[in-house]
């Protein structure tokens, strides 16, 4: 029992990375944009959040700058893509390649160095409940901010108005300009929130969750997010019960390796992507059902003075 | 009298500008020149230095030109299959994985093959191909059986394929007497490509390049499935009036397209590594799409393309090694290349005017 | 002195790449006039409309509302002086609820109560009722464009513009909305639309600005004109003449029985004989593009469904119809009937199979069709290499048309043949129907325009709601009549 209690506060930590990053993919998502940069833009995030703590010492601080730098290759994409009008696909891998190799740059002088120590996670007392502590309370606070992200997201997109401007531009940009909505003003409004999450979830996954740099780091869990949001079908609870079932399967094949599952360690490691594939497969098999579900200007182009 | 504001604006043209399309790409490279000269300069270093160093240095000599092709040749046998892909709004981003599923291939025969000498190259090759053409089978499947968006499903493989490389290198490939290193034994000679030019480790499979470049570009020309394939990229709908089968058009594109990366990922491997490592790509799947855009989608822009991608590997590893400066530049100055292609191609379908702004 | 006008533009001028859409526009609309704007497609209609509800910015002239000029292209502000705009082609989105809607259009804030109050309110006021909780994509057409309007009537509008407002209306439910109008300009509220039905027009408006290429040509009352001047005043010119037609239909060609659109729907059955053209009328949405989907192959059906020449062939996908003599003009020019990238011989590519040869193309053959398509149904473009994009809306439709007639086919399938079409275009179209009708090819034609359903075809039926109407001889029907049936109200075998 208690390695269940310790399987799920690890699954919800491992899951909470691509859960930030999920949401922001579903908000802007919901605008009718594809941004594909995501896994470039967490590695940013990482090593601009990693050099920043590194160098001042302050947590805080690496987080608000990942999160700056998430937002402001939110905003390079924005430019080509809304601006410029450039096909949405080929600049979001044009960001993820840029960040990835951009983040390896900046990141050498980084590798193998250590973070300050940071206090205990979670809140005191109540972390030390048995099973149901570690997997409640004993968490670093930012896991507690995404899960609240999820449900403010999940009020504000079907209960306010400013959800309903989004929903509607995601629907029918032609019709939400015809009816005087800002469109590109929403969308770019909508990327830089999921810039600011993606980079959330780099700076979390480089100074709390393994706090060291390597290339590479966030090895496909921006890919991952990407796909949790079409599990999900755009819906914000959806995406947290997904994300926390990732972590589940990372941390599991770890557990199996752990204890020693006769099975070659690269092998195991397979697992969250080929899991990703099957999940993929199993919701896509009915295209009427993506289609209602999908925010229909997915990732075409809108020009109102064409 | 008060003059009106004006402000900049993108305004559609009737047709797209002939003139911008090939004189985009030239743009784009101007652009990322100049920042790579600018970060020269951030790092110390004199801005020409870096169009020496990239442009200049590589093709100094005829090893050094001999270097450039070899490079450019795993590029742009990936880039070929993915112009055809991309085309057809088949978006293969996963050729990296099938280079390696080839590159497993390869060596797989001829290490299989070892001793049995004779044409041992053209089985690792025909191998590599086959392999390539495996692991984008699983890609085509699930989009055709289940409608799995090939972008996701074809990038997840690529982390498949290189945890799969490194179980071999570390485990059933390893090498008894390769001191515990995670790499294959040496390949026979027999399993070798042969070498085109003496002094130089350029090999056979630049030709085989030129060919499949050659062959894409009949294909997009003058074959029916070459008209069909563009239909799908440009207009599904007018494709499914003319009863063009949308599924021929996937697996062929997916599977010319694996193939080929497979062949590239064999080429490396039975060229000039000589055996199976880890490092069999430094991510050239990826580079060859930035070179199928720079190209243009086109065979033969793909070719000019890599021989362009090959001088960025080149130079990267010039500057690493006469400079100090990091080899990882590289990967920064392809992102901006082809980010700054695809702004650059906004003035093949728009023009820049001032217009008058809103009083 | 006459009054302020409501609205007034003075010498607008509006161009887009290779074509001026409005060439010096000057209008007047008084307080709680009904004014409308002719003119036939391409005339610069919708442009100028764009204009006035600043959605679009002018590249010279002058905007007047209640005698103060009016400074920019912004709908917001265009909205905020009193201007409402229906437009053609709804700007509502499907997955929301009317009051959703509504409420997104609206600029003043209102709380659900007060919003679906006020709508119900409205609804009961003009004789616009709907339901405030639907979701749009459950709507008819007609329910969707009073969702438009009485979007629009909340913003109480001084001017209220609607764009061809019956083009998606049954005869009775477009009698219903000459009632609000009426109602609205008795109110003080001016009304603006565009439309090409000179009946509708004379029913309708004290005034109508006549528009031709981009200009005004004349401004007059159209109530003392006659359907006939004013349709010379619209074309500059005698409307050509349609031949007549004396042939007795043969065997049958295309023969559909029990055909379903989709699962549970109704069997349709029906028949093609060569030598005739049948019809069926009315409005889109109806089911007929899947229906034309079904017949031309894009979609399959049980193999016995369809049957051409009495051979089964619903299993059979476009090319093998094609090769047994059934072709396909789609409604969509652009994206659908032709790749507006590719070259005119390229789009020939698409459906005439004798022009690839072993997996290759015959690129001599490709192109002498395509000259030959170009010559003989007078296809204005820069040579057959043009990008089809570059063609004008007749042009390309002529190409289109003749790309299949060229090929000679034994039945072919027209989807809005003339639709976008100026009216010379549209005349060589619906000729070159009747001389493939008079060759004995068995020819079925989809549109919305009852006129052209009435010159071309013998035989008429309706579709509505994914059923189909009994087939009766084309001038057996008066239209009112045939209203009815377009609301799906025919006598059933029952009756």
């Amino acid at each position: 029992m208690e390695t269940v209690a310790t399987l799920a506060a690890a699954s919800i930590a491992a899951g909470t990375p691509m859960l930030l990053a999920a949401i922001g993919i579903l908000v802007h998502e919901r605008t009718g944009v594809v941004n594909l940069g995501v896994e470039g833009m967490m590695l940013m995030s990482a090593i601009v959040a990693f050099a920043v703590t590194h160098d001042s010492g302050s947590h805080a601080l690496g987080f608000a700058a990942g999160m700056l730098a998430g937002a402001l290759l939110a905003a390079v994409f924005a430019f080509f893509a809304l601006v410029l009008h450039a096909n949405q696909y080929a600049t979001g891998l044009a960001i993820a390649l840029l960040g990835t190799g951009a983040s390896a740059f900046i990141g050498l002088p980084y590798s193998g160095q250590g973070l300050p120590a940071r206090g205990a996670d979670g809140i005191a007392v109540l972390r030390d409940l048995p099973l149901a502590g570690p997997v409640l309370f004993g968490h670093h606070p930012l896991v507690y901010v995404a899960l609240l992200l999820v449900l403010a997201v999940a009020w504000m997109l079907f209960r306010t108005r400013a959800g309903l401007v989004l929903r509607a531009v995601g629907e029918s940009p032609e019709s939400a300009h015809a009816v005087g909505i800002p469109v590109r003003g929403v969308r770019l409004a909508a990327l830089l929130f999921g810039g600011a999450c993606a980079g959330l979830a780099g700076a979390y996954l480089a100074t709390v969750y393994t706090p060291l740099w390597a290339e590479n780091m966030t090895a496909g869990r921006g890919w991952i997010a990407l796909a949790l949001v079409v599990f999900a079908t755009w819906r914000p609870l959806r995406v947290l019960v997904g994300a926390y079932l990732f972590g589940g399967v990372t941390m599991l094949q770890l557990y199996l390796q752990g204890i020693g599952v006769q099975a070659p360690s690269q092998l195991m490691s397979m697992a969250p992507y080929l899991a990703t594939i099957v999940v993929l497969a199993l919701i896509s098999r009915n295209p009427r059902w993506i289609r209602l579900n999908m925010p229909a200007s997915l990732g075409k182009p809108f020009n109102p003075n064409a | 009298m008060r003059l009106p504001a004006t402000r900049l604006a993108l305004v559609p043209r009737g047709s797209p500008s002939l003139l911008w399309t090939w004189a985009s790409p030239l743009l784009a490279l101007g652009l990322t020149v100049a920042c790579g000269m600018l970060l020269f300069g951030l790092l110390g270093k004199s801005p020409w230095q870096a169009v020496s160093m990239f442009f200049v240095e590589p093709l100094a000599s005829k090893r050094g030109v001999a270097e450039v092709l070899l490079k450019a040749t795993p590029l742009a046998l990936c880039a070929v299959g993915l112009s055809l892909a991309f085309r057809a709004n088949v978006w293969n981003i996963g050729a990296e994985g099938q280079l390696i599923a080839g590159s497993i291939a390869a060596a797989a025969v001829a290490l299989a093959g070892a001793g049995s000498g004779g044409w041992l190259v053209v089985a690792a090759i025909v191998a590599a191909a086959a392999g390539g053409m495996a692991w984008a089978s699983v890609t085509a499947w699930l989009r055709d059986r289940f409608n799995a968006n090939e972008i996701l499903v074809s990038l997840m493989l690529v982390y498949v394929a290189q945890l799969l490389l490194s179980y071999v290198v570390h485990g059933p490939m390893k090498d008894p007497a390769g001191f515990g290193f995670p790499q294959s034994p040496m390949f026979d000679r027999a399993a070798r490509l042969p070498l085109l030019l003496d002094g130089t480790r350029l090999h056979v499979g630049s030709l085989l390049a030129l060919a499949a470049a050659a062959a894409a570009w009949l294909v997009l020309a003058r074959s029916v499935i070459g008209f069909q394939l563009r239909v799908a990229g440009l207009a599904p709908r007018a494709a499914r009036y003319a009863g063009f089968s949308s599924r021929r058009v996937l697996w062929t594109t997916l599977l010319v397209s694996g193939a080929l990366a497979g062949i590239a990922g064999g080429a490396e491997v039975a060229g000039p590594m000589g055996q199976l490592t880890p490092s069999v790509s430094p991510g050239y799947g990826f580079a060859a799409i930035i070179v199928a855009f720079v190209g243009r989608l086109h065979p033969v822009g793909a070719v000019a393309a890599s021989i362009l991608m090959a001088l960025f590997y080149i130079g990267g590893e010039l500057s690493q090694s006469r400079l100090g400066m990091p080899s990882s530049l590289t990967g920064v100055y392809q992102g901006l290349l082809l980010l700054f292609l695809l702004g650059a191609d906004t003035l093949i379908v728009n023009r820049l005017r001032l217009r008058a702004a809103a009083a | 002195m006459s009054a302020v006008p409501r609205l007034a533009l003075r010498g607008i001028t509006r161009r887009y790449p290779g074509v001026v859409a409005n060439d010096g526009v000057s209008l007047e609309v008084g307080a709680g006039e009904i004014h409308a704007i002719l003119g036939e497609n391409g005339a610069g209609k919708s442009t100028l409309v764009k204009i006035i509800a600043g959605a679009v910015a002018p590249d010279a002239g002058t905007i007047e509302f209640d005698g103060r000029p009016v400074a920019s292209a912004d709908p917001a502000a265009a909205r905020a002086i009193g201007v409402a705009m229906v437009y053609q082609h709804f700007s509502l989105f499907d997955s929301l609820t009317v009051a959703e809607n509504i409420a997104l259009g609206l600029d003043r804030r209102l709380a659900r109560g007060e919003l679906a109050a006020a709508i119900r309110a409205a609804g009961e006021r003009y004789g616009m009722r709907i339901d405030p909780q639907a979701h749009v994509h459950d709507l008819s057409m007609g329910e969707r464009q009073r969702v438009e309007i009485v979007r629009a009537l909340l913003a109480q509008p001084r001017l209220l513009i609607l764009d061809e407002p019956t083009s998606v209306l049954t005869p009775q439910a477009a009698e219903a909305l000459f009632a609000t109008l009426r109602q609205l300009a008795s109110e003080g509220v001016s009304v603006l639309f565009i439309s090409h039905k000179l009946d509708e027009i004379r029913r309708l408006a004290s005034r109508c600005t006549v528009m031709r290429s981009g200009r005004v040509v004349a401004v007059v009352d159209p109530r003392s004109e006659s359907e006939q001047s004013l349709a010379r005043l619209m074309i500059g010119g005698q409307p050509p003449q349609i031949a007549a037609h004396d042939t007795a239909p043969g065997r049958a060609r295309l023969l559909v029985d029990g055909l379903r659109l989709s699962e549970g729907g109704e069997a349709l059955s029906f028949e093609v004989r060569s030598g005739e053209i049948v019809g069926i009328a009315g409005i889109s949405g109806n089911g007929q593009n899947a229906l034309m989907a079904l017949l031309a192959g894009e979609r399959a059906s049980p193999a016995a469904s369809i049957r051409l020449d009495g051979q089964p062939v619903g299993a059979l996908g476009p090319r093998r119809r094609r090769a047994l003599g059934l072709r396909y003009v789609p409604e969509e020019r652009i994206g659908h009937g032709a790749v507006p990238e590719l070259s005119l011989v390229d789009n020939a590519l698409l459906t005439v199979d004798r022009l690839q040869q072993r997996g290759f193309v015959r690129a001599a053959a490709a192109a002498a069709y395509a000259g030959e398509v170009v010559h003989r149904f007078d296809v204005r473009c820069a040579g057959t290499h043009a990008r089809a994009g570059s063609l004008s809306g007749g042009n390309l439709q002529k190409y289109l048309v003749g790309r299949e007639v060229l090929a000679e086919p034994s039945v072919l399938l027209v989807n809005q043949p003339t639709w976008g079409v100026d009216v010379g275009a549209a005349a060589a179209i619906r000729n070159s129907l009747v001389a493939l009708r008079t060759r004995g090819c068995a020819v079925l034609v989809v549109s919305e325009e009852i006129d052209e359903l009435f010159e071309l075809a013998d035989r008429l039926m309706v579709m509505a709601g994914g059923r189909l109407s009994p087939a009766v001889a084309a001038h057996g029907l008066p239209v009112d009549e045939l209203g009815r049936w377009m609301a799906g109200r025919w006598p059933t075998a029952q009756q």
